[in-house]
């Protein structure tokens, strides 16, 4: 992608980094505290319910318009998957990247689809998720952990679609032969952006998912 | 650029001079006389502490401003530059000096935290002197009190014995408000299905007028309450005197003591009628809380329409003929009374008296 | 070669080639868009400022019926919301905007077209902030809009999803600009610009940018929480469903304490290069202002409970907040001195910067000690919510930033215009205004220590208050008075004010080495520095330095213009919009496509064209 000025890209910068770099490292390091909001909110009301369905434990919830007993909602294996399909992508794309560098464009093209593929599984297994969630009575206004359940996870879902949009345009701009060595900057702050998605869900997976 | 004309050197002389001239008239006028809700003449074991605490902490922040400033305005004089001056000594900085200036505030900040953490755990210490447990409910735009011990539940008017402690458990029905009779107390603020709280004990007679403080709707400024401080006798009489007030709803005929005069007779039989009922109870024991004041006790209130509106029967009147014009946003509707029914109403109201009390007296907001 | 009449003729001409409305709409030179916010800022100040008026007007006697409740509760909460968010903050982006590349020696920020992007989004946020007043539902709940009044329920109109739409989108703004600064700071200062050399007003920048960025993804949060609750049934806020008002408040302040950092610390920068020059002796204790800055900073992160005390806590929490708010008065002192140390042993110029540069650290002391009694708990249940604290806020944001900030203005007016204030109209308008300060906000301590809330519409004849409320109305139409003298000035001057030379004041920083108004490329030559106080230092090593001249700029290449950032900014705020009135998906869907379609041409733009 071409960017700024020429002043972004070639004259010596004061710290040494690049421009762009630095700004992406600086864009993750508020984000950082947008996630830490939203996982301390997520704290704050865990065992706060009024009804469930709940996390790890059996609740009474509302189920077809009569409460019943609802089993607890999480399907652990499923998560750790996608999780683990999410980690494999931070490396895939780690190779891509290292192609690019290398001016290996076969390298760059295979590895970087690899990452783009596993982002939309990622995608793919939590809109799933939700679906089984919504079905088995957790909406997303139906309890306190339903409703920031929902928001903190959809926050992060969104962040993974925004990344797989960028860097399927890397992508396609990579097969177009677009990305030579000089230019292996431009994927490595998308990659930069994903691996940030990556530790956030890394967090979020046993803080949610695993602790009790 | 503009020289400096000699109308303007004037100025920047004199102005000074009425500036301080005036922040000393300022200051003189801090006398808390003439402010029924002062924080700065407490009358509570409670707002004594917190006023020991501002008292040590405006001293302190006295002695510094006049300090500060002074050597401020002293090295604007000293220093003021003049045409031809060579360039002043090129200073750095002096690491002594910010070691001085590092040190000097912090030891005078202990002075200011050290009480501060004292009077903090005093004060959060839970009352194991037999007080009277109030519980106290903020609604949109009125107070409401609850006093367990005797079963009785009334509004706008807080009455306390002297000499006991008062331990008030705070609650919402709506939103968050606060708290605030500044002179027997700081503010607390009261959350909804939470109970937040606060004690006192007051030795001074007297009627101490309060606000909510926090920003709470429309009428937030109307969210007013007073609290009575009375020596035992009479605080028994009122309690006695309240808890006789009875309701004007059909029962067995001999428990529901008339009205003293035909006209209030009228008025509790409109009571009923134009469905007064549905918001208001008029008997203080045993009484839920409702959507509107219980009302038992109104004809000797100090205020009515939350806490604000002093009692007359002029007020009661124009509350009555249209709440809205009175309180614009309040709950209660504009009933369509004519002024017939409003009279016969008031005078029902004043009735519904906690303590019979000679008809000229009328109890005021002094403060003291 | 250049004298200053050839100057001011070469003024005209450097920008005879951008002139007309599309070229400021396409600009990305952080010059033009420096004075975008600084016009914009100051006409959302005017109208806060007559908000204020209004405010004081129906205050000026006891139970007068000038404003009715409803719309008082509108104007003090938009007065509020505007002088921080629509006023103090954009007019401390027009000196980020035009000074921070101009000290330390750069061509432009490091992404001039997201530097565009975060003005238009700023706009756009202002604007539709405004706008609830046409549908008579401009937010009431006031500036801090606690939960649970903020609930569906108790405020079912639009008045708080315009104060969230408004604020979200003003988020994006300031969260674009500060990566935008942060990064410029750090890598484009010109070669020998070590951090410890950089002018005060680009460090103080610079911990206000780390600020913005911690601080605005707090309340990005809590205000999707709550727009969450409001429009998409949740209990974030809400306590029928398990939700507690006090994670509100908890969320808020967390954002909020740093906020009141954000606002304060680029009037200390700018402070703290007026009162060197015009004492004609460097800033005293340079390292301990910048450790003291970064103190603050981080320090103000761990108070924010101290705006709770009065919701029952408990002695512990109570405690370490209290402790903590007194502990950040020890660096805050620490400036205090340094500023005092370094008008001591000076000359001292009167001229109108240093007028207000000097009100500032007089009124700041009365700020910040008024504060430290609020630090104690048992003080504050007294304090809090009343006059006094209204009292404590306005004299250091007013009495604070706004005196700071006006210090620049007159500081550095000859440089982004090439004319000089008149200095007598400038006189006259400090004392106006520190006059009409001190009337109007003075005797609000009194106020408050004697039982005055805050937020209320009126107040009864029997309170006592009248008195000094009158005093207080008449103080705030001085200092209107001193506004429309201020204005006066500006008009005037750019009309027929002196012409600037390139240093009027013998400053100490790179902005005075390049012609008033500078070229668009700002240095003809990238300057090289070998100590603080660039300017200063030249001149002690090459005696007097001649006025630049301005040269044709044929080599210098510079970033074209763009329509796409104001295209990118307008999809941004249409997709918040769609949030506003009872969530149009429609809305939202198109403004997320034209924002992705505004995103991908700028990203694809060609460098030059």
């Amino acid at each position: 992608m071409a960017h700024d000025t020429a002043h972004a890209m070639h004259p010596p910068t004061a710290t040494g980094l690049d421009t762009r770099k630095l700004a992406i490292w600086t864009f993750i390091g508020s984000e950082c505290l947008f996630f830490a909001t939203l996982i301390s909110n997520y704290l704050v009301y865990k065992g706060k319910s009024l009804v469930g369905p709940l996390p790890h434990e059996t609740s009474q919830c509302l189920l077809h318009g009569q409460m019943t007993t609802c089993e607890p909602i999480f399907e652990i294996p499923l998560v750790t998957f996608g999780t683990a399909v999410l980690l494999f992508s931070s490396f895939f794309v780690v190779l891509a990247l290292n192609g690019a560098q290398r001016g290996n464009r076969k390298q760059l093209i295979g590895w970087l689809s690899a990452t783009v593929v596993c982002g939309l599984f990622f995608i793919g297994m939590q809109v799933y998720e939700f679906r089984h969630f919504y079905h088995k009575g957790l909406g997303y206004t139906t309890n306190l952990f339903g409703s920031s359940f929902y928001t903190l996870t959809g926050f992060h879902g969104t962040h993974v679609t925004i990344g797989v949009i960028w860097l399927a345009t890397v992508l396609v701009l990579a097969i177009r032969g677009k990305i030579p060595a000089e230019k292996s900057l431009n994927l490595e702050i998308a990659a930069l952006y994903w691996h940030f998605v990556d530790v956030v869900w890394i967090v979020i997976f046993p803080v949610v998912y695993l602790m009790r | 650029m503009a020289l400096r004309t000699p109308s303007l050197r004037r100025i920047d002389r004199w102005v000074p001079a009425v500036c301080v001239t005036l922040a000393v008239l300022v200051l003189a006028g801090c006398a808390p006389e003439g402010y029924p809700q002062t924080t700065l003449a407490p009358k509570s074991d409670f707002a004594e502490l917190l006023d020991q605490v501002f008292r040590r902490s405006f001293q302190l922040a006295t002695i510094v401003f006049f300090l500060v400033e002074g050597v401020l305005v002293w090295a604007l004089f000293r220093f003021r530059g003049k045409p031809g001056d060579a360039e002043p000594a090129q200073t750095h900085g002096n690491a002594m000096l910010e070691v001085v200036w590092t040190v000097i505030p912090a030891v005078i900040l202990v002075f200011i935290a050290i009480p501060t953490i004292q009077v903090i755990f005093k004060t959060a210490a839970v009352p194991t002197d037999n007080p009277l447990v109030i519980e106290v409910t903020g609604h949109q735009w009125w107070w409401e009190f609850r006093y367990p011990e005797y079963n009785l539940v009334t509004a706008g008017d807080m009455h306390v014995p002297l000499g006991r402690t008062v331990d008030l458990r705070m609650t919402t029905a709506d939103v968050v408000h606060s708290f605030w009779t500044p002179q027997l107390a700081g503010k607390r603020d009261v959350f909804p299905k939470r109970d937040n709280r606060l004690w006192f004990r007051t030795e001074t007679p007297g009627v101490y007028p309060g606000q909510c403080a926090e920003f709470c709707g429309t009428q937030h400024t109307r969210m007013a309450f007073q609290v009575v401080a009375q020596d035992s006798a009479s605080f028994v009489t009122w309690r006695e005197g309240l808890a006789a007030v009875s309701a004007p709803a059909p029962g067995p005929v001999d428990s529901a003591a008339p009205p003293p005069n035909p006209l209030a007779a009228q008025g509790q039989q409109l009571f009923t009628a134009k469905g007064c009922v549905g918001c208001h109870a008029v008997t203080a024991v045993g009484a839920p809380t409702m959507t509107g004041p219980n009302l038992a006790g109104v004809g000797d209130r100090t205020h009515v329409a939350g806490g604000w509106l002093p009692n007359t029967d002029e007020n009661l009147a124009r509350w009555l003929h249209n709440p809205q014009a009175v309180k614009v946003g309040v709950l209660m509707p504009n009933l369509g009374l004519t002024d017939v029914e409003i009279t016969a109403l008031v005078a029902y109201l004043r009735s519904l008296r906690a303590v019979p009390a000679p008809p000229a007296v009328a109890l005021t907001a002094a403060g003291n | 070669m250049a004298t200053i009449a050839m100057g001011h003729a070469g003024a005209e001409a450097a920008y005879a080639e951008k002139k007309g409305l599309w070229s400021w709409i396409t600009t990305v030179d952080h010059k033009r868009i420096g004075i975008l916010y600084g016009v914009s800022a100051f006409l959302f100040f005017l109208i806060g400022g007559l908000e204020a008026l209004l405010l004081r007007w129906q205050l000026g006697a006891p139970e007068k019926t000038f404003l009715s409740p409803e719309l008082y509760n509108q104007l003090f909460t938009m007065h509020g919301t505007t002088m921080i968010f629509l006023g103090v903050m954009p007019l401390s982006a027009m000196f980020f905007n035009y000074f921070i590349p101009l000290q330390i020696g750069a061509r432009d920020v490091a992404f001039p077209r997201l530097n565009a992007y975060s003005y238009w989004v700023f706009l756009f946020g202002g604007l539709i902030l405004n706008a609830s007043f046409l549908f008579n539902a401009a937010p009431d709940m006031g500036w801090f809009a606690y939960a649970n009044l903020t609930s569906k329920q108790y405020s079912p109109g639009l008045n708080v999803d315009f104060w969230i739409i408004g604020l979200q989108i003003l988020g994006i703004a300031s969260l674009a600009a500060a990566v935008n600064f942060f990064v410029t700071i750090l890598n484009l200062r010109a070669p020998g610009m070590k951090m410890m050399r950089m002018p005060m007003f680009v460090w103080m920048s610079l911990i206000t940018q780390v600020l913005l960025l911690l601080a605005f993804p707090i309340i990005t949060v809590a205000l999707v929480l709550l727009m969450l609750d409001r429009n998409f049934g949740t209990h974030f806020f809400v306590p029928s469903g398990g939700g507690d008002p006090v994670l509100w408040q908890h969320l808020f302040w967390l954002f909020g304490h740093p906020e009141v950092y954000i606002l304060i610390l680029p009037a200390f920068g700018v402070v703290s290069e007026v009162l060197p020059v015009f004492s004609r002796k460097p800033l005293f204790g340079y390292a301990a202002m910048v450790f003291s800055g970064c103190f603050i900073a981080f320090l103000g992160f761990g108070v924010w409970s101290h705006h709770m005390f009065s919701t029952g806590m408990g002695p512990m929490a109570d405690t370490v907040f209290s402790l903590g708010t007194m502990l950040i008065a020890i660096p805050t002192g620490v400036k205090i001195f340094n500023w005092i140390g370094t008008v001591w042993g000076g000359s001292i110029q009167f001229k109108t910067p240093m007028y207000f540069a000097l009100g500032f650290v007089a009124m700041f002391i009365i700020g910040g000690l008024s504060g430290v009694m609020h630090a104690s708990p048992p003080a504050d249940l007294q304090q809090t919510d009343s006059y006094f604290i209204v009292a404590h806020f306005h004299y250091v944001l007013f009495g604070g930033s706004i005196f700071g900030l006006t210090a620049g203005a007159y500081y550095w007016f000859p440089k982004m215009t090439g004319r000089m204030l008149s200095e007598a109209l400038g006189k006259v308008h400090f004392w106006l205004m520190f006059i009409g300060f001190n009337l109007t906000f003075a005797p609000m301590h009194i106020l408050g220590l004697n039982g005055m809330p805050r937020r209320v519409y009126t107040y009864s004849a029997d309170m006592g208050f009248g008195f000094w409320n009158a005093i207080e109305t008449v103080g705030s139409l001085i200092l209107g008075l001193a506004f429309l003298v201020f204005i006066i000035n500006i008009l005037k001057s750019l009309r027929s004010g002196a012409v600037a030379p390139a240093d009027p004041w013998h400053g100490a920083t790179l902005e005075w080495s390049i012609p008033s108004p500078p070229q668009e490329w700002n240095f003809a030559v990238e300057p090289t520095v070998d100590s603080r106080d660039a300017l200063w230092e030249l001149r002690r090593t090459k005696g007097v330095l001649p006025e630049p001249a301005r040269v044709s700029g044929r080599g210098i290449h510079l970033p074209s213009p763009s329509y796409w950032p104001i295209v990118t900014a307008f999809g941004t705020a249409l997709t918040l919009v769609g949030f506003l009135m009872h969530v149009t998906l429609w809305v939202i869907l198109a403004g997320v496509a034209i924002t992705m379609f505004g995103i991908f041409s700028w990203a694809f733009e060609p460098a030059d064209h």
